[in-house]
């Protein structure tokens, strides 16, 4: 049977893992190679690195920072964070990683998802939304690029949509509303999202305890749950919270 | 020495860093047949659409595979690379494959009992019932958890060597003497994966 999926998420700064909250405040959380074994080594089903650097030398390290992380990481992993060209994409490819996600790139230039994907296949491109919705429906959910500083006026359904026609592999939807709360994922927004597209959605923001994940599983439709957080600090890990989901009646791989 | 062929279909880069991981040495990522023909063994990896497996035949890789497997060198296809041993896919009707086993792979259906099957197939799923003679699979549990990613799959046979039930049950691994498939990326599934890649190393 198809299992649920934990995924690790690396917010990478100049080289560092940090984690925010809300999109602000950030907290130094250690080296991203180390963490990324770290998290496979407890039963992350993947791990996702995140770059959220602003500086050009950022931008060097990172490639480095993925081919380190990459060189003993067995579980499917996925480099998001600048990548704005194919050639972008190429290069992160090339450092070892099996996925790109791209989020405002995306928006400016939505011919990018199927240039990638011809390249290198539909199953490497994640597309990668920020959404906020305050007080409003899910369907009227906007879409925010720049690191969730800039409105762009789409809906964030009808450009998961788009996504999908122009050959995104996978949506991956992060609330803006939830992001670093830990009070739980955005089940309505997902399940919006998940029940517009074929292709898998992976809920992001708001992870807090395996309750969220169950819910966001559950009601939410999500086929994988993205966790930063939760994870660092020794909060929990994979394993525990898979013991837990798997109580809680919950498919997932628990590993040998 | 181990060729890997390089199709121009996605990114082999992982492939060739869990061979070299597991102490391969001699790891040639080749478009040329003669390095097929003279390899020990052979890897065929691939994601992407069938139709990539056009530059097989085109490039003459197809008779240098037909050669190598036919002086009983171990072949492993991986994921559209298991496929393209079969006749050929839905996804490309007018690409053959290397015809090895009978049969054509098929896309999901859209629906499976009544609900709607999401496609691509993607995530960690269970091999089951390994067949016990199986020397790729070899030491692997049943229900052992392997990574995918495909929308496209081939049916079960007499040579499946563990099939995984998504909208029905399909070939996740395929294997007759020393010719051999799977669905799943071994480099992408952690620990078990690994032992697969081991075993067939060791072939």
């Amino acid at each position: 049977m198809l299992t649920k999926r934990i995924i690790a998420c690396l917010d990478v700064r100049d080289g560092r893992v940090v984690k925010g909250v809300q999109f602000v405040d950030i907290i130094d959380a250690g080296d991203p190679a180390e963490l990324a074994h770290r998290h496979a080594a407890a039963g992350a089903d993947e791990i996702v690195l995140l770059d959220i650097t602003a500086t050009h030398e950022g931008r060097g390290t990172l490639l480095d920072t993925v081919k380190r992380a990459a060189a003993k990481l067995f579980v499917p992993f996925t480099v998001g964070g600048g990548v704005r060209t194919a050639d972008d994409a190429a290069a992160v490819f090339d450092a070892g990683a099996d996925k790109v996600s791209i989020n405002s790139a995306a928006i400016a230039r939505p011919e990018l998802i199927g240039e990638i994907g011809s390249s290198f296949g539909a199953q490497a491109v994640i597309v990668a939304i920020d959404a906020r919705r305050g007080e409003k429906s899910p369907e009227q959910a906007e879409v925010y690029i720049a690191g969730g500083r800039k409105p762009t006026g789409r809906r964030v359904v009808e450009w998961a949509r788009e996504a999908e026609q122009r050959g995104a592999g996978e949506i991956l939807l992060t609330s803006m509303d939830t992001d670093g709360m830990r009070s739980g994922f955005d089940c309505e927004l997902t399940a919006a999202v998940s029940e517009a597209v074929q292709i898998p959605v992976i809920a992001s923001g708001g992870a807090g305890s395996a309750q969220h994940f169950a819910d966001v599983f559950g009601r939410g439709k999500a086929d994988a749950a993205l966790a930063a957080s939760i994870f660092h600090f020794g909060v929990t890990d994979s394993r525990e919270l898979k013991a837990e989901l798997q109580r809680a009646g919950v498919s997932v791989r628990l590993p040998c | 020495m181990i060729a890997v062929i390089d199709y121009k279909a996605g990114n082999l880069t992982s492939v060739v860093k869990a061979l070299k991981y597991l102490g391969v040495k001699d790891v040639v990522v080749t478009q040329s047949p003669e390095d097929v023909r003279s390899a020990d063994k052979v890897v065929l990896p691939g994601v992407g659409h069938f139709q990539s497996t056009q530059l097989l035949k085109d490039l003459g890789l197809t008779n240098a595979v037909r050669e190598s497997a036919a002086a009983g060198k171990p072949f492993l296809g991986i994921c559209v690379g298991l496929q393209w041993l079969y006749q050929g896919s839905t996804e490309a009707p007018d690409t053959d494959g290397l015809c090895h086993f009978a049969s054509q792979c098929e896309r999901f259906p859209a629906t499976f009992n009544g609900t709607e099957l999401k496609s691509p197939h993607v995530g960690w799923n269970s091999l089951e019932q390994i067949r016990s003679d199986s020397r790729l699979l070899r030491g692997i549990p049943e229900g052992a958890f392997v990574y995918f990613t495909h929308s496209w799959r081939a049916p079960v046979s007499d040579d499946t060597a563990a099939l995984t039930n998504y909208g029905g049950a399909f070939t996740s691994a395929v294997e007759r003497d020393n010719v051999m498939g799977v669905q799943f990326h071994p480099e992408k599934s952690a620990e078990v994966g690994l032992q697969v890649l081991r075993n067939f190393l060791e072939l």
